[in-house]
């Protein structure tokens, strides 16, 4: 949508001021992020180059790695110079020195340190390969977008949450048959606290699947086949979230996962995560996410399920404007965004549909080249299956109205219990026919010039720039501390995850980071 | 309304839109193809559940192996209601400002109350409602009452980590919000809960009470709870039950 063409006579001057504030507030927050690096961040450079696997009591041998690195406080120097080193002592590969120190037989800090160019010499066929490799993951989504045909009008979003991978393909099978577009399976409750990515198939989980490899492989294996019948690219999603943000990015980069939940903020706020932890992980996380086309989503509809979604509008718009800084910081592309929003009013509220409808159609015009995630409603769900079918018809409407793009289905059943096959079912009717029987309205619709909707949107977009604002002037990380998301409060030494966090050396050096970052910044290819 | 047709108490049956007509709907799934053998045992099912003259009015594929059913039918056996006895709390709600009047007058000091969602479990729509400041659906929380002091500690806090904190505080009422329900784990952690505060000899020195969507008083009380809140419950609704609960139990 070209600037001219605001139905809301949006005031782009103002946007282009939240913009220049936001993107103040991400330049701030990043002179951090650069002088550290967290134990979750070298963990995942031992991911990609090569280490992978359990040792006998079930821990991940990169922990083992990076545990025996951090002994000797040394690891602000990169776990990449580590394992070029022992690779040049010993002739192992990184797999056989992780195998080793895990069993106790090899101890990284007992080598002399050689010269850096040398190390680096060691590493890079290993950088280049793995980085041919996950590249060639990209190419392949891009393939069969191209094959299939890249889906008009809005992706319908599920989830499945089974707790076990073989029940969740047959869910997610049938989903996508049913005309759902992106999977997403839910993590096993807990699972963003733990400070290690569990390994291999998982059968046992509560709220939802572990996220390891082996189940990324397992579904996306699943999808690609159920993709081959249907002709149409069925993506996944999982979560880049919590205290292992990065290594789920690149085990993703792998097994080519397609969308990726993607928000320090959302951490720090629900799940209690330390704020300076989760950006520095946040900023590799969206880097590989980056470099592999990977859609992130941001988390700005959570601040609505404690805050209230009226009075608490104009924090969602000022979050998605930090995001988008965040991100374009990281090298994500405008059309890897995702960023968050909600239907999360009251139903009770007056004409909330249309204060629902301004704040879409908002979002939608002040991030014309962004995926839009727009979420369901949750808090105002209850065991009224029949009124909650009417209020997830009232979102779909305001999807196809708006142009949203990733569509995250309301189920029926929100308030009672993980979706059965039929409430998914049911749910994926609704959208479907409510997308089809009123596929063009929003070329057809404008709304009336100072009208309800457009003094709403005033109202909201001159609130975030005080926001903004304020965010400016106390930094970031105060303003968590304050509880201005979300009305929750979190202090900046507070959570969980602290002791990950590493100041970086002055030679600190990971392989991968350096070339995503420069080829990122050439635009990719 | 006819004589014959006054409600019996002592046989009360499902109601569609004549009195002990009996009429219930019902919908599931089957994993088995849509097909006329797959209605006939859509309906078998139906009959062994009790229903009489069940009528399959939807049918559709979910997925190959699948089948949804939509069901009416009709039950013939009644239930005597005037022999159902629940135990539900019960409660005189009383207003905000009652309430701080209420303590002012029988405890004279301020009720501690310590609130989790404990555990995994990353809900705090339940313990929010209740807790903060606004509350929900118009109902105020706690943090606006005056002679209450409370504190929310949010979600997946350990149940260690809960009595901790309870102990710390001096804390008067213990609320706990159990939103995920998969495998029964809120069982298990709501027992953990119970076990270990009883180790730490505090279980009588507090008020202890459970809510979320599948928590019912009577799941709640055969787990040790002394109360159990379910989905639509609001702060007042637990407040003058605890306050009431202080002062019969001459808690100081």
């Amino acid at each position: 949508m070209k600037i001219n063409e605001s139905k809301l006579n949006i005031d782009f001057m103002v946007v282009e001021k939240a913009r220049e504030i936001a993107r103040k507030i991400a330049i701030d927050t990043q002179n951090f992020i650069d002088q550290h690096t967290t134990t979750t961040i070298e963990r995942t450079v031992c991911r990609l180059l090569g280490i992978d696997g359990i040792d006998e009591f079930g821990v991940p041998l990169p922990n083992n790695v990076v545990d025996n690195i951090n002994k000797r406080d040394d690891l602000g120097k990169g776990a990449a110079i580590f394992l070029g080193n022992a690779m040049l002592h010993t002739g192992l590969t990184p797999q056989q020195i992780a195998e080793k120190v895990s069993t106790e037989d090899l101890d990284l800090n007992e080598f002399q340190l050689k010269e850096l160019t040398e190390i680096k010499e060691v590493i890079s066929p290993i950088v280049k390969e793995t980085l041919e490799k996950i590249k060639q993951n990209k190419e392949k989504r891009e393939y069969f977008i191209k094959k299939f045909g890249d889906k008009k009008g809005p992706y319908i979003y599920v989830i499945v949450a089974t707790g076990n991978i073989y029940e969740d393909i047959i869910q997610a099978k049938a989903a996508a048959r049913q005309g759902a577009d992106i999977i997403a399976v839910i993590r096993s409750t807990g699972q963003s606290l733990l400070d290690y990515v569990p390994y291999g198939p998982t059968k046992e989980g509560y709220g939802g699947t572990y996220a390891t490899q082996e189940n990324f492989r397992l579904m996306r294996k699943a999808l690609d086949e159920v993709s081959e019948e249907l002709g149409r690219y069925i993506k996944l999603t999982n979560y880049c979230s919590g205290l292992c943000m990065p290594e789920i990015a690149a085990m993703g980069a792998f097994e080519r996962l397609d969308v990726m939940l993607n928000d320090a903020l959302y951490g720090i706020l629900f799940r209690d995560i330390n704020m300076q932890r989760t950006i520095i992980d946040q900023y590799f996380s969206r880097m590989i996410n980056a470099y592999v086309g990977v859609i992130i989503n941001t988390g700005e509809d959570n601040y609505l399920t404690t805050a209230d979604a009226y009075e608490a509008a104009h924090t969602v718009l000022a979050s998605q404007f930090i995001n988008e800084q965040f991100a374009l910081v990281a090298g994500l592309k405008d059309e890897q965004m995702g960023l968050g929003h909600a239907f999360e009013m009251n139903p009770d509220l007056e004409n909330g549909f249309l204060y629902e409808l301004a704040q879409a159609q908002m979002a939608r015009e002040i991030f014309p080249n962004a995926p839009l995630k727009y979420m369901p409603p949750t808090k105002y769900m209850t065991g009224n299956i029949f009124k909650g079918h009417i209020q997830d018809t009232l979102f779909n409407m305001i999807t196809i109205m708006t142009n949203q793009r990733i569509h995250l289905l309301g189920m029926l059943t929100e308030a009672i219990h993980t979706p059965f096959m039929s409430d998914r079912a049911l749910s994926i009717e609704n959208a479907r026919y409510i997308f089809k029987n009123m596929k063009s309205i929003s070329e057809e619709i404008t709304f009336k010039k100072g009208g309800i909707m457009e003094e709403r949107v005033r109202e909201v977009l001159n609130k975030s720039i005080e926001l903004l604002q304020e965010i400016e002037k106390q930094g970031l990380f105060n303003t968590i501390e304050k509880g201005i998301f979300a009305n929750i409060k979190r202090s900046i030494d507070g959570g969980k995850g602290l002791e990950g966090v590493i100041k970086r050396e002055k030679y600190y050096y990971n392989p991968f980071m350096e070339i995503m970052a420069k080829q990122l910044k050439r635009g990719g290819d | 309304m006819e004589k014959s047709k006054v409600i019996d108490l002592t046989r009360v049956k499902p109601y569609g839109d004549t009195i002990n007509d009996g009429k219930v709907q019902i919908s599931f799934t089957l994993p088995v193809d849509n097909s006329e053998k797959a209605i006939l045992a859509a309906k078998t099912i139906a009959e062994k559940m009790g229903l009489e003259d069940p009528d399959v009015v939807y049918h559709e594929k979910l997925d190959v192996g699948f089948t949804f059913f939509i069901l009416y039918g009709r039950l013939d056996f009644s239930i005597d209601y005037t022999k159902i006895r629940v135990e539900s709390v019960e409660v005189e709600i009383m207003s905000i400002k009652e309430i701080d009047e209420y303590i002012r007058e029988n405890i004279r000091r301020k009720v501690i109350v310590l609130g989790a969602t404990t555990g995994t479990d990353a809900h705090t729509v339940g313990i929010d409602a209740i807790i903060s400041m606004k509350g929900y659906a118009g109902h105020k929380g706690l943090e606006s009452y005056e002679m209450i002091e409370t504190y929310n500690m949010g979600s997946q806090v350990t149940n260690e980590e809960f009595i901790k904190k309870a102990i710390e505080m001096k804390a008067d009422v213990l609320l706990v919000s159990q939103t995920v329900t998969q495998k029964n784990i809120h069982l298990k952690n709501l027992t953990n809960l119970v076990e270990l505060l009883e180790a730490e000899a505090i279980r009588d020195k507090v008020i202890l009470i459970c809510g979320g969507p599948r928590i019912s008083n009577e799941l709640a009380k055969e787990l040790g709870y002394d109360a159990g809140f379910g989905p639509n419950t609001y702060a007042e609704t637990v407040t003058s039950y605890f306050i009431k609960e202080i002062v019969n139990r001459k808690i100081k």
